[in-house]
């Protein structure tokens, strides 16, 4: 195998994990958008939406049935914990709504594992031995993956840019007031929001855990690279997020096969999210923020 | 005749700060009825408590005869209150399009939109050549009819304009004036305007409240107020 087949092969890989974090990323970003705050849950709730899909499989429901009822069900679970979690938090203070975003994710956290038990679960993957053109690049599953996303992510394009829903969801995180007084109901929107953002995140887990292994702190670095992307991206750009969480994903791979090794992938993201920040604070795509004090 | 709008005895502000002590006021259907004062008398806080914005303490608000009391802001909307704030309420971060379309949310499908779109266009037709345009980026008069349209599009029987010439060159506010007078000549919708240019304002109304410390201290025909001198010196700036 030459060096540059080992090359693609790393590029490649770093698409597939890149798009899951991407994935991950513009869930994090279209509730930023919204609420002006990361939510640090987020890939603890894509955990156990992953779980929960995980219970149903056992239960021997077939593959993609769970998949969609998954899809349902992170999306109420996002929507439940919005409207009575997130939303009696209105006028607190931002380091108040931040511990219990940290709350939320040692709950679910310890939940799954309560649930589920702690060991590292197989979790199958729909692609196994379906694509035979990864021309020893890449792997089926790599390929499925993505085009999962890039069919995720069309959809969320199409529903935000082209339906009255969708620009009504963008106007209220804009400016709820305004949005109100179009009659606009906002905070359904944000409700709504938290749910999509909840499915996203479902998906994403259930991509992401053939590769991994299900366990209870399975996203936990994944978070952190979807951070990473997120912010390399640009917080005010959901597809600036996407870019930014594949390019994470190709880096990371990148740097560690070549330059610093496997161990210190995670360091990467960091060292990454420290450089956006002193060098770069808007991102690749987002806007610079001007605010006078 | 009912009037269009009547609050009485309204008590609102904001949190602890209680900023209107107790407001009757009528508008009559179909009618433009001014609202002027200093700055922090309360005008402001007025508009936002009958578009549902803040929540009165106490009082009542009634819209044709009805409470708008236990109502939420986007309800009040979609009984047909369209208000346009201080500081104008477009959304920058989108386009000029997709402001109007935000401002249509509430119309019942595609053609509706495309209909009132076009009336739009017809009242401000620099609207349809900044369609795609952010309108963020668009000039503060741009802005102000942006802002109107948004709340007329979707049919509002009740106007709420909050200093829609502030900032603006004269020549423009001369514009939207002439258009909002056709506004509610022809379509009969009423107007309750805030206006730091008292003279403008009673040139358009019929009759005008002046507001002053959260409480109504003149009330009268625009005409008669326009002609009364101890009014005009004390709140009409002579």
């Amino acid at each position: 195998m030459n060096q540059f087949t080992i090359f693609l092969q790393q590029v490649g890989g770093g698409v597939s994990t890149g798009i899951i974090y991407g994935s991950i990323a513009l869930a994090l970003v279209v509730i930023y958008q919204s609420t002006h705050k990361i939510n640090f849950a987020q890939g603890e709730m894509a955990m156990f939406s992953t779980y929960i899909a995980w219970s149903m499989m056992q239960a021997g429901l077939p593959y993609w049935v769970v998949f969609v009822l998954t899809v349902g069900v992170a999306f109420l679970l996002g929507a439940v914990v919005e409207r009575f979690v997130i939303r009696p938090l209105a006028d607190t203070p931002v380091l108040g709504v931040v511990i219990v975003f940290i709350g939320l994710l040692l709950i679910f956290n310890s939940m799954a594992g309560a649930l589920f038990g702690h060991n590292m679960r197989e979790f199958p993957s729909p692609f196994e031995g379906q694509f035979k053109w990864g021309a020893g690049i890449m792997g089926s599953h790599q390929i499925g993956a993505i085009a999962v996303c890039l069919v995720m992510l069309c959809l969320v394009y199409v529903f935000f840019a082209f339906t009255r829903f969708g620009l009504a969801m963008r106007a209220a995180a804009f400016s709820p007031q305004s949005s109100l007084l179009c009659g606009i109901p906002v905070p359904l929107m944000l409700t709504l929001g938290w749910g999509g953002a909840s499915a996203i995140g479902a998906v994403a887990g259930m991509m992401v855990a053939p590769v991994v292994y299900l366990d209870p702190h399975m996203m936990t670095g994944i978070l952190l690279y979807a951070f990473a992307g997120a912010l390399l991206g640009g917080l005010s750009n959901p597809w600036g997020a996407v870019l930014g969480g594949v390019l994470v994903g190709i880096i990371e791979n990148i740097l560690g096969a070549y330059v610093i090794g496997t161990e210190l992938k995670m360091t990467v993201a960091l060292m990454l999210i420290l450089a956006v920040l002193v060098f770069r604070p808007q991102g690749l795509l987002g806007r610079r923020l001007v605010v006078r004090v | 005749m009912t009037p269009q709008l009547e609050l009485r005895g309204l008590v609102a502000g904001y949190g602890a700060t209680e900023i209107l002590h107790g407001i009757d006021l009528r508008v009559a259907s179909g009618g433009v009825t001014a609202l002027l004062g200093a700055n922090g008398a309360g005008k402001t806080t007025t508009l936002r408590a009958v578009s549902g914005l803040i929540r009165p303490h106490a009082g009542d608000i009634l819209l044709d005869g009805k409470s708008l009391l236990k109502r939420s802001a986007s309800q009040i909307a979609a009984l047909g209150v369209g208000h346009v704030p201080d500081g104008r309420g477009t959304i920058s971060e989108l386009s000029v399009e997709e402001n109007l379309q935000t401002g249509g949310y509430l119309l019942k499908g595609r053609d509706a939109l495309h209909s009132r779109m076009e009336q739009m266009f017809v009242w401000f037709p620099i609207l349809k050549q900044r369609l795609r345009q952010q309108a963020g980026t668009l000039s503060g008069g741009e802005q102000q009819m942006l802002a109107i349209a948004r709340a007329m599009i979707a049919r509002p029987r009740l106007l709420l304009l909050d200093e829609p010439s502030f900032g603006i060159a004269p020549l423009v506010v001369r514009q939207i004036f002439d258009t909002l007078r056709e506004i509610n000549r022809k379509d009969g919708i009423g107007v309750l305007l805030i206006e730091q240019n008292a003279a403008l304002a009673l040139d358009i109304a019929g009759d005008a409240y002046v507001l002053e410390n959260g409480r109504v201290a003149v009330h009268g025909a625009s005409a008669d107020l326009k002609n009364d001198a101890a009014v005009r010196r004390s709140y009409l700036g002579g």
